[in-house]
């Protein structure tokens, strides 16, 4: 067996013994869908939301909230304590690089984002009749760039900061927001204009919008696909710039 | 022929200076120890052979390789095991045996390593739950795990009870018979002296003497120490007057007085001449411990 994959072998065990993490990535943005889909009203096409139903605008926000859960909440403590535990440091008196270590958590907190966001879709569709997405390359192409900007802000945050406590604390600060853009409390479609117009900015604004476009059958807005591109550009500039192995 | 040299080796961290030029080579197959008060830059300077750090000036040259440049070379040949560091929690022994020994080309059977290390019963409990002493002996066998030729081993017997100590001593022995360079750093005399062949004694940064175990000790004020409680006080010139002695303490009674081999013999030839019985008469050899404080004191205070 080669070194990368012995590493993301055993990656891939200890994360399968992460509990919570696998909770609040894998099965938390479905709990969340199925929940608001009990609520009778939230089933009935409403005028304001043009026809729509409050349970199809949220199984984008449920797969963005994946993303988010995995990038922001689960991510920076692992890597922040390989750091701070001196395990990176012990990685890189070895021949293999510390940053295999990195890459494979990185990896496997993406694919947990995937499975998570494609639970959330099937839940949608089997048990509230949300239409599957009618553009699909669209889709993906959103919701992929939607987790990789969501992993490079987790990553930013613990380059950024020194300790694990502080990426924690850092992490927790920035999650709050982050949900609001995303449109868990209020659906991004569902936003006033003006509103709506300043989370296009943020990365999971934008791909709020791009995937909603996709699942009504159109291709994506380019800024939608564009602004979490470039997110997540910057961010892994970044964390690249600032992150220190110990 | 030495397979590492250091060379002017000097490491600053802003207005501090971890290592100042120093200078050292250790031979292939030698237990070369490295011992000092803590903050005396031991660490630092392994860490610089390590490649886990960049020396500010001086050069290191590990069985011919730059450590701050060649790191794929120098990591297949080197193992270590750090002062402090951990791994994943939950990762198990066996696990972390299996991982270690896929970084490496040839490595040693994860098996035999772990029953040597006594580390058998052990192998499905999970880091997180090992003792101080597992743990180390876990990262003993995981510096050993890619058959090094060299393996540096920071504070080795830490945290380990004194059976494991011992223990722990034979493997290092087995390991230099296997022609395996070891580089050992500690704080424990007695490991020290039973261990090492040659030995670097760090203060402040810079090596205050490099020498056999038996040659440190040697450099010390006198090799032997005599202490007894005369059954009358004896004369402060006939003290005063003994061959070779280096120090002669009084305290309630007991006299100890640090000197050599004719040292012993005048003080028991003056004890018969004036009749006077030597009460709890101990002759030892001074230890490493007494050169070493002797070496690592203050001066300056």
């Amino acid at each position: 067996m080669s070194a990368p994959t012995a590493v993301l072998k055993a990656e891939l065990r200890l994360f399968l013994r992460e509990p919570f993490s696998l909770f609040w990535i894998v099965v938390f943005p479905t709990l969340l869908l199925a929940i608001l889909g009990l609520i009778p009203s939230f089933r009935e096409p409403s005028a304001e939301l043009g026809g729509n139903r409050v349970i199809d605008l949220y199984v984008p926000v449920s797969v963005l909230l994946a993303t988010i859960m995995a990038g922001l909440m689960a991510l920076p403590p692992v890597l922040a304590g390989y750091r701070e535990r001196g395990i990176l440091r012990r990685m890189s008196t070895t021949p293999v690089r510390p940053a295999a270590l990195l890459a494979a958590q990185i990896a496997l907190h993406f694919a947990a984002a995937l499975v998570s966001a494609l639970l959330a879709i099937a839940t949608g569709r089997l048990a509230f009749g949300v239409d599957l997405p009618a553009h699909p390359p669209g889709y993906i192409l959103a919701l992929l760039l939607g987790a990789l900007s969501a992993l490079a802000l987790g990553s930013a945050i613990t380059a950024i900061t020194p300790t694990a406590k502080a990426t924690n604390v850092a992490g927790t600060i920035v999650f709050f927001p982050t949900m609001f853009l995303a449109g868990v409390w209020v659906p991004v479609q569902a936003m006033p204009e003006l509103l709506q117009h300043i989370v296009g900015y943020f990365p999971f604004g934008a791909a709020a919008q791009a995937l909603d476009d996709a699942a009504q059958g159109g291709w994506p807005a380019w800024s939608d696909l564009g602004v979490p591109a470039a997110w997540t550009a910057l961010l892994i500039a970044a964390a690249v710039r600032w992150f220190r192995w110990e | 022929m030495p397979i590492i040299e250091v060379n002017g080796l000097r490491k600053t961290y802003g207005a501090h200076t971890a290592v100042d030029d120093v200078t050292f080579t250790v031979d292939e197959g030698e237990i070369f120890g490295i011992l000092g008060p803590n903050g005396a830059g031991k660490t630092t300077a392994v860490e610089c052979l390590e490649g886990l750090r960049r020396p500010d000036t001086g050069t290191i040259r590990v069985a011919g390789l730059d450590p701050a440049t060649d790191r794929d070379e120098l990591t297949a040949i080197l193992g270590v095991q750090l002062q402090e560091s951990e791994l994943q929690e939950k990762l198990t022994v066996r696990e972390a045996l299996d991982l270690y020994s896929a970084f490496y080309p040839s490595p040693e059977d994860s098996h035999a390593l772990a029953e040597r290390l006594g580390l058998t019963t052990k192998l499905t409990t999970r880091f997180g739950k090992l003792s101080g002493g597992q743990k180390q002996r876990l990262f003993i066998a995981l510096a050993l795990i890619g058959r090094p030729r060299i393996v540096v081993l920071d504070e080795l017997t830490t945290g380990l009870d004194p059976r494991a100590r011992r223990d722990t001593w034979k493997l290092i022995e087995e390991i230099r018979d296997s022609g395996v360079t070891v580089v050992l750093v500690t704080h424990f005399m007695e490991e020290a002296q039973r261990l090492c062949d040659r030995i670097a004694v760090f203060k402040q940064g810079r090596i205050a003497a490099l020498d056999t175990p038996a040659g440190l000790i040697g450099r010390s004020a006198g090799d032997t120490v005599i202490s007894f409680t005369p059954s009358r006080p004896l004369d402060h010139d006939d003290l005063a007057h003994l061959p070779d002695a280096q120090t002669i303490e009084r305290r309630d009674g007991r006299l100890t007085i640090h000197g050599g081999d004719t040292t012993v013999n005048a003080v028991i030839s003056l004890l018969a001449r004036h009749r006077i019985t030597a009460h709890q008469l101990r002759v030892t050899d001074s230890t490493l411990d007494d050169a070493f404080l002797e070496l690592t004191e203050d001066r300056e205070n």
